[in-house]
Order: C-alpha cells, then sequence, then structure tokens
C-alpha cells in the first residue's frame, strides 16, 4: 500500500509526538507528582493535608494515562527503545512502578479510616509515589544522556554490562543525578504553581508560595549548570558517516562515536532551536516571578520551563534516543528504532484522531472543576466521595 | 542463547502480578455496568434511593478500582522490563492495541472515574449519568483493546516477518482488529466480568437480608444483579471462548489438552467429562465420556474432526523440521540479503521459522539439532494436560452453577416475591467463586498454549530480556510483598464499607411490587416502616 507520508517523515513526526507524550505528562501528572511531594510540608494538620489531597483528587487519574500511554505508544512506536530502556533499566523501573502503585491507593484508601497513624503513613506514601518518580525519571534522562551500557547482537537481543547491584548503582552518576534533581525541582515548582491556583486563601496556599519560589530558582540554577557540565564535561554523541532517514529500522546498519560537546553541536546547526534552553530558563524566572505575587502566573512560569527543559533534551540528543556508551554503533535514533513506515502511518492517524478528542473532553472536566477548594469540600462536609 | 531459568521466574512473575491484577478488573468491568444500570433508574424515576443505592456501589467500586488502576501499571511495563526481546520481536504489532487502549478507552475511562465521585454536586442528573456510561464504556472498551493484544498472541493474523529488521511487522490491521479469537475472548471475558459483578451485588446484598439490614437497598439490588446475572452468565456460556481455539495450532493443543483427548476420534466426538489425564503413558485414566458433545462444542458441527494431542505431535514434527530449512535460509539472507536462492527458500518456508525456533531450547543453531532433539521439541508442544483440563471443568462448573443461582434469585424476587434463607446462605457462600472461574479461565488459556509466546511464531522462553535470575527474583519479592499488602488493605477496607453500608441512614423499605414497584412505574414505595430495616 502507498503511504502518503515517506517513512522518513513519519520517524521525525513520532519522534515529536514521543516528545508531547513526554510533555503531556510532565505537565498534567507533573501537577500530582509535585503536590505530592510537597504534601507532608506545606500541609500540616489533617484538613490541611485533605485540602491539598483533594485539590488533585479529581483530576490526578486522567493525568495519570499519560504515563500509561507513553508506555504503549513508545512500544508501538519505538519498540526498540522500549524494550532496551525498560529491561535497562530493569531495577530503577521496579522502584518507579512500585512507588506509582501507591499513589492511586493512597488517594482512594488515606481519609476510609479516622486513624491518624493511618493516615500518616498514606501521607508518607503519597509523599514516596510523587518524589520517587519525579527523581528517577529526571536521572533516567540524564542517564539517557549519558549513553547505557548495552550491546545489540545480529538478531537484535541485547545485553547489558553491570549485575543487579552495580548496574542500578551505575545510574546514579552525578550528572545523572544532576538532571534528577532538575526534574524534582521543576516538578515541585509546577505542583507548587498548582496550589497556589486551586486552593482557598490561606496558610497552605502561602507555604506553597514560598516553597515555589525556592524550587522556581533552584530549578533556574541547576538546569544552567546541566548546560554548562555539557558544555565542560559531559561527552555526547554524534553519528559518523551518512544515514538514509528511509531506511528499514535496523541500529546495526549505522556508525557513531562518543564525542565531546556533541549534544550542543545541533544548537550551532539549528541556531533556532537555542528558543528550548531559553524557555527553560525564562519559565523558571517568570515563576519566581509568580511566586512572589501568589499570581497564576506562577503556574504559567512552571509550565513553560518544563516545555523548554524537556524540549532542550530533545533537540541537544536528536537523532539520537538511546546512545550506548560501550557500543555506540548500537545507539537507538529516530533513524532506525522505529516500528515499520505502515505502523507509524496507522498509529498516526489514531494519535490524529484521539488527541484532540481526549484534550476537548480533559478540558470540559477541568472547566467542571474550575475554581478553588475548601477546607469544607475537602473535608466531606460537602459530598462524602471526597479524599 | 536466553536463560531457561530467567524465562521461568518471568512467566511465575507475569502470572503472578496479571493474575493479581485480575482480582479486580473483573468487578471493574461489571460493577461498572451496574452503576449505570441503578444510576440510569434514579435519572428515569427521579428516586433518591436509586442514587443512595448507585453512591453505595459506587464507594465500593472505587476502593476495588484503584487496585485494578494500580495493577495495570505494572503489566503496561512488564512487556519491556521482563520481555525485552519479545518487545523488539512483536512490538510493530503488538504495542498498537496496547497504546490504542490508552487513547480511545483508558483516558476515557480515567478522566471521568474522578468526575463520576467528585461530580454529585456539580452536574445535572442527566449529565453525571453520562459520566457513569462514559467510565463503564471507557472500562470495557479497555478490554477490547488488552484482548485484541493477547488475541493476536494466541492466534498471529495480518503480520509476517522481516529478515531485514529481525521481527514480526504487519502486513494488515484489520485482520489485527477483526481476529476471530479476539472478538470470541472479549465477550467471554467481559460477560466474565459481568457474572463476577452480579455475583457480589448479590453476595453483599443476601448478607444484609440475613442480617436484616438494608432491606429495600438489597431487594431492589438483588432485583438487579439477578437479571443482569442470567443474562451475563447466559452469554459467557454460550460464547465460551473455546469457539475460537480452532483457529490456530497451538490452539488445537490447547482444545486436545482440554479435553485430554490423546488419539483423533471420528467426528463428532465425545466429551470427557472427568478423568485423570496422564501424559506419560498418554491416556486418560477413569473417563467418563458423554459421546458427540465435544464435537458439537469445539467445531459448532457433525462431521468436522477434532485432533488428538499424538496426531498434533505428528504434524508439528514436520514443521520443526521444515522450520530448521527456514532457519538455514534466514541465515543465508542474512549474510547475503541479495541471495536470490536462500529468498526463495524462505517465502516457502517462512511459516515454520517459529517451529524451528522452538529447538533453540536444545542448541544455539537449531540446523545442529539431532533427531532426539527435534522429537522432544516436538514433545513440548503438549502443554500442562492436567492443569489445562481441570481448570477447564472448575471454570465451566462455576459458570452453570451461577446460572442457576441467578436465575432461582430472579425467580424467587419477582415471582416469589421472597428470598428464603436456605438461598441467600447460598448467595454469600458462593461469592468467591467467580473469580476462582477467571483466574482458571487466563490460566487454561495462557497454560494451555505453551510452549509459545506468539503462537507458533516465537517459542516463550526466546521472548525474555537479558537480565539475571537475581534480577527476576528481586522484583518478584518485591511484588509479592508490595501486592500482599494491598490486599490486606483492600479487602479490610472493602469489609469495613459494606459492614457500614449505605451512608445516611437506610434506605427506603422496598414494597411487594417487584420490578415495577422498584423503578417506580406502578405506585409509590409504601412508606411503612419495615421492622428489618435498622
Amino acid at each position: 500500500m502507498e503511504l502518503f507520508l515517506d517513512f522518513a517523515t513519519l520517524k521525525v513526526i513520532w519522534w515529536g509526538l514521543l516528545g508531547i507524550l513526554l510533555l503531556g505528562f510532565a505537565l498534567t501528572d507533573g501537577y500530582d507528582l509535585g503536590v505530592a511531594s510537597l504534601l507532608p510540608f506545606v500541609a500540616r494538620k489533617d484538613e490541611e493535608r485533605r485540602l491539598v489531597i483533594n485539590s488533585i483528587g479529581p483530576m490526578w487519574e486522567g493525568h495519570q494515562v499519560w504515563f500509561i500511554l507513553g508506555g504503549g505508544a513508545i512500544f508501538a512506536a519505538w519498540p526498540l527503545v522500549y524494550a532496551v530502556s525498560f529491561s535497562g533499566f530493569y531495577i530503577a523501573m521496579f522502584v518507579v512502578l512500585a512507588a506509582l502503585i501507591l499513589r492511586p491507593v493512597g488517594f482512594k484508601y488515606r481519609s476510609k479510616l479516622e486513624n491518624p497513624a493511618w493516615r500518616s503513613r498514606w501521607d508518607w506514601a503519597l509523599f514516596i509515589g510523587g518524589f520517587v518518580p519525579a527523581l528517577i525519571f529526571g536521572v533516567a534522562v540524564g542517564n539517557a544522556m549519558l549513553g547505557i551500557p548495552f550491546s545489540l547482537d545480529d538478531t537484535m537481543r541485547m545485553s547489558y554490562e553491570g549485575g543487579l547491584i552495580t548496574g542500578f548503582l551505575n545510574l546514579l552518576s552525578p550528572f545523572a543525578l544532576l538532571a534528577g534533581l532538575v526534574s524534582v525541582a521543576m516538578l515541585i515548582t509546577h505542583g507548587a504553581g498548582w496550589l497556589v491556583v486551586k486552593l482557598e486563601l490561606g496558610i497552605v496556599r502561602d507555604r506553597a508560595a514560598s516553597v515555589g519560589t525556592y524550587a522556581a530558582l533552584a530549578s533556574f540554577i541547576l538546569f544552567a549548570l546541566g548546560g554548562v557540565l555539557l558544555l565542560v564535561m559531559v561527552d555526547g554523541y554524534r553519528m559518523t558517516g551518512s544515514v538514509d532517514g528511509n531506511m528499514l529500522p535496523n541500529p546495526l546498519r549505522k556508525e557513531a562515536e562518543i564525542a565531546n560537546g556533541a549534544w550542543l553541536a545541533n544548537y550551532a546547526r539549528y541556531p533556532w532551536m537555542i528558543i528550548a534552553p531559553v524557555l527553560g530558563l525564562a519559565g523558571s524566572l517568570i515563576a519566581f516571578a509568580g511566586f512572589r505575587r501568589k499570581s497564576a502566573l506562577a503556574m504559567v512560569g512552571s509550565a513553560t520551563a518544563i516545555t523548554g527543559i524537556i524540549l532542550s533534551v530533545g533537540a541537544s540528543m536528536f537523532p539520537f534516543i538511546l546512545p550506548s556508551s560501550i557500543d555506540p554503533a548500537s545507539s537507538l535514533t529516530v533513524w532506525d528504532s522505529s516500528s515499520s513506515h505502515f505502523t507509524l502511518f496507522f498509529m498516526l492517524i489514531m494519535a490524529v484522531i484521539f488527541v484532540p478528542i481526549i484534550l476537548f473532553y480533559t478540558a470540559w472536566v477541568y472547566k467542571v472543576l474550575w475554581g478553588r477548594v475548601t477546607t469544607e469540600e475537602a473535608t466531606g462536609a460537602k459530598g462524602e466521595h471526597a479524599y | 542463547m536466553p536463560d531457561l531459568l530467567v524465562a521461568d521466574l518471568s512467566r511465575w512473575q507475569f502470572a503472578l502480578t496479571a493474575m493479581y491484577h485480575f482480582l479486580f478488573v473483573p468487578l471493574t468491568l461489571g460493577l461498572s455496568m451496574i452503576l449505570v444500570i441503578t444510576e440510569g433508574a434514579y435519572v428515569m424515576t427521579r428516586k433518591e434511593v436509586w442514587k443512595k443505592i448507585t453512591k453505595f456501589w459506587a464507594t465500593l467500586f472505587g476502593i476495588n478500582f484503584v487496585l485494578g488502576v494500580a495493577t495495570g501499571i505494572t503489566m503496561e511495563f512488564q512487556f519491556g522490563t521482563n520481555w525485552a526481546y519479545y518487545s523488539h520481536y512483536v512490538g510493530d504489532i503488538f504495542g498498537a492495541p496496547l497504546a490504542i487502549e490508552g487513547l480511545m478507552a483508558f483516558f476515557l475511562e480515567a478522566t471521568f472515574v474522578g468526575l463520576m465521585f467528585f461530580g454529585w454536586d456539580k452536574l445535572s442528573r442527566p449529565a453525571h449519568w453520562m459520566v457513569t456510561c462514559f467510565v463503564a464504556l471507557g472500562s470495557n472498551l479497555s478490554a477490547l483493546w488488552i484482548l485484541i493484544a493477547n488475541g493476536w498472541m494466541q492466534n498471529p493474523v495480518g503480520s509476517e516477518f522481516n529478515p531485514e529488521t529481525m521481527r514480526m511487522e504487519v502486513t494488515n490491521f484489520m485482520e489485527v482488529l477483526f481476529n476471530p479469537v479476539a472478538q470470541a475472548k472479549f465477550v467471554h471475558t467481559v460477560s466474565a466480568g459481568y457474572v463476577t459483578a452480579a455475583a457480589f451485588v448479590l453476595a453483599i446484598s443476601a448478607w444484609y437480608l440475613l442480617r436484616g439490614r438494608h432491606v429495600g437497598l438489597a431487594k431492589r439490588s438483588i432485583m438487579v444483579a439477578s437479571a443482569f446475572g442470567v443474562l451475563s452468565a447466559s452469554s459467557v456460556i454460550v460464547l465460551g471462548d473455546e469457539s475460537g481455539y480452532v483457529a490456530g495450532e497451538s490452539q488445537k493443543f490447547k482444545l486436545a489438552a482440554i479435553e485430554a483427548m490423546w488419539e483423533t476420534e471420528e467426528a463428532p466426538a465425545s466429551f470427557t467429562v472427568v478423568g485423570i489425564p496422564d501424559r506419560e503413558d498418554r491416556e486418560t485414566h477413569f473417563a467418563l465420556e458423554v459421546p458427540y458433545v465435544l464435537g458439537l462444542i469445539a467445531t459448532r458441527s457433525l462431521d468436522e474432526e477434532v485432533s488428538g494431542i499424538n496426531d498434533l505431535i505428528a504434524e508439528a514434527r514436520k514443521r520443526i523440521v521444515n522450520g530448521v530449512a527456514a532457519y538455514d535460509a534466514l541465515q543465508r539472507i542474512r549474510a547475503n540479503p541479495e541471495d536470490a536462492a536462500a529468498q526463495e527458500a524462505f517465502a516457502a518456508t517462512r511459516e515454520d521459522l517459529g517451529h524451528g525456533l522452538l529447538l533453540m531450547r536444545y542448541v544455539d543453531d537449531p540446523r545442529q539439532a539431532t533427531e532426539d532433539q527435534i522429537n522432544a521439541a516436538a514433545d513440548d508442544l503438549v502443554p500442562n494436560v492436567a492443569l489445562t483440563f481441570w481448570g477447564f471443568r472448575f471454570m465451566v462448573g462455576i459458570g452453570f452453577l451461577y446460572l442457576a443461582i441467578f436465575a432461582a434469585g430472579f425467580y424467587f424476587m419477582n415471582l416469589k416475591r421472597n428470598l428464603p434463607r436456605w438461598y441467600l446462605h447460598i448467595a454469600v457462600l458462593a461469592a468467591p467463586l467467580p473469580w476462582l472461574a477467571a483466574e482458571f479461565g487466563w490460566l487454561v488459556a495462557e497454560v494451555g498454549r505453551q510452549p509459545w509466546i506468539i503462537d507458533g511464531v516465537l517459542p516463550t522462553h526466546l521472548g525474555v530480556s537479558s537480565v539475571s535470575a537475581g534480577h527476576v527474583i528481586t522484583t518478584m519479592v518485591g511484588f509479592t510483598a508490595l501486592y500482599g499488602v494491598l490486599l490486606i488493605i483492600e479487602m479490610r477496607l472493602m469489609l469495613r464499607a459494606i459492614r457500614l453500608g449505605p451512608s445516611g441512614g437506610p434506605v427506603v423499605p422496598l414494597g411487594g411490587g417487584g420490578i415495577s414497584d422498584a423503578i417506580g412505574i406502578s405506585r409509590p414505595a409504601t412508606p411503612h416502616a419495615d421492622p428489618y430495616d435498622k
């Protein structure tokens, strides 16, 4: 069958959609991860905590689907990326899943019993369900930039360097941890922005604004530091030789090498890409100003920062998706790790049909739930189904 | 060659997490439909009673739902963590239904479920009912896409192997979507979910009646549950997914294993009701047989044959030999993609490549396999007969039992207007059985198709990730501990919510008018004080 988009174009479109999925997840579930990370600190008494939890209570479940959809879409469009990353980050992935499993349960079960010890335990479970994934997702992106120690044999079976413990500890290099902290800072900024917008006026909202100020500042400094490290210390990857964008996806049909400063080369080649890191930095500053004034500007800033930071990672690494540190030729790139031409086309049609529908009804739900959450609502005086 | 221990451990972990996930899914599927019915009654009659009933079952739905969601997260990523080679090999086809499930179904369900709980005061009656409908639609569509994915593993249509990319690629998505195995599985699985939920509602309501509490709520709920249950149980029995088992090669093994049928019989074959399958001697001891019935069930005809295990092994052996030729041709193509003779040989044998790969359990290069190894690989194609045989019988037995229970409930409630205490006891005691039936159903379907992860395409042991046994043991211990704790907490909260009953005091007692009274089309329920309704 003749498809009206050529294979190379579809690969680039799906690389863009990968970015949109990550953005969808970070921008929506980012609220929930950030709010849960803030929960034990901005809210101390039980009704304060219920206020915070109920501010995301009706929405977090829909937000989380971006994560599930991300998994499914990577599986469908980038099967090798799905296979290499999740089996390569095996133990880290288990920790993320365990933390994320605590989250739905924490939301639903926490307020079912009056017992303070029960509630306090679930509050910490919710904290873990927010903070741990926020940290590990960042660390994973950092490791993707550093390269993963894997190689492919000629049947495409992968093998990894590092055992059960060492493999996990090797993920915790300084640059990767820095990336983890950038992620935590930007998501806490985003969560604090949510609380400033959604909570009734009062002490909890004030605390969120104050934490948000520091988080926005941290996000700015840590992200800038990451850029400096890419310039002076952390090597990137680049393709050597020419590549046909329409090639059948087989990573072993190319050459690649590790090179100093390679992750910044795209900005020299395509200067307009510089807009991504600029947004990342400017967004943090806007958020900082917003928190000082306790206005919705904080949320605009945090959303801008997240967008800029995620786009920066994509712009730096293109066309690499998962470079291999021990065998650069095995690296997975946009050109050689996608699904077949037909699957990419079919899935694009599905995305074009369903994403607008999803955005439409999500917007409708937001509209129904518009407005600040009050303690009265949150503690069940109105509506016994509150968390 | 992948480690067989890692493969076994990964299978155990998959079974553990999938079966645990499936403790919650059937109830979500069915209870969401029951909420649509009870809230529909509220929208039509505007009686507060139905709102209270809906809210009560919604509370239990919520406690169950979150664990389904939480454990579903593991399922979405486990293919990547533990079955990386599988993910590479078939992601081009298998990934699509998972992604579409997210796009079409799970977003719908998850976005509206929050509003279903939080939106009672924010939405009009019909708008809230619509939200509940979206939750039910989302969860049922979710099952559709997951079973399209699973159906493709059982009967991999619409795809072929590409030597350049070393994986299966889609040739026809429509065949994948309209796969007969997937369709049969979908109807069967959601019906099983409806039976589970109807049994759940029936049991809790019966318990209330035995204790004389919440009589109004309980009787109305039994009315809904028994009618819904009769329909679902009929559907689950009539539309069993056995009908799909004639489609694929391993499905023939599965069908033969379900019947412990060692030799092919002349059509129509007889049905072995009970017996003790013996794999060593290849016969079923103490078999109690009913003539003709199997042929009718399996082929829906009187003259089509059902193959016995021994004949299937002999056929499969030929395919393994042919698969070695396919493997050889593939190696030659990979050495020289222009080799026309190799391409021709591969085109002639590619259907059997998977059978050739079965030998990799014994040798690194299937071309080096001995006669004994080929015979062993053919024998491996027989699944665990005893488990498949008995699992199927438990499942079917429970299905028929529940059809009887629902029919009796419908009869007592609507014609006799009175539920005898012995019946209520049975309804309470039988409650765990639908879950057991669902788990047996999963075992029959998945154990019955071993040693394949993709029927005829990829042997299970080749699908695993390149991780160590230590990795898998670590996560298996972790999941077991986490899931164990969560299950205890869930049961505790569920029982507590059941003990507390509907919030805001007792529901108006039900008069003697059966269904017409319950939905308020004959006359208002008499507001007399029900002595049991405290």
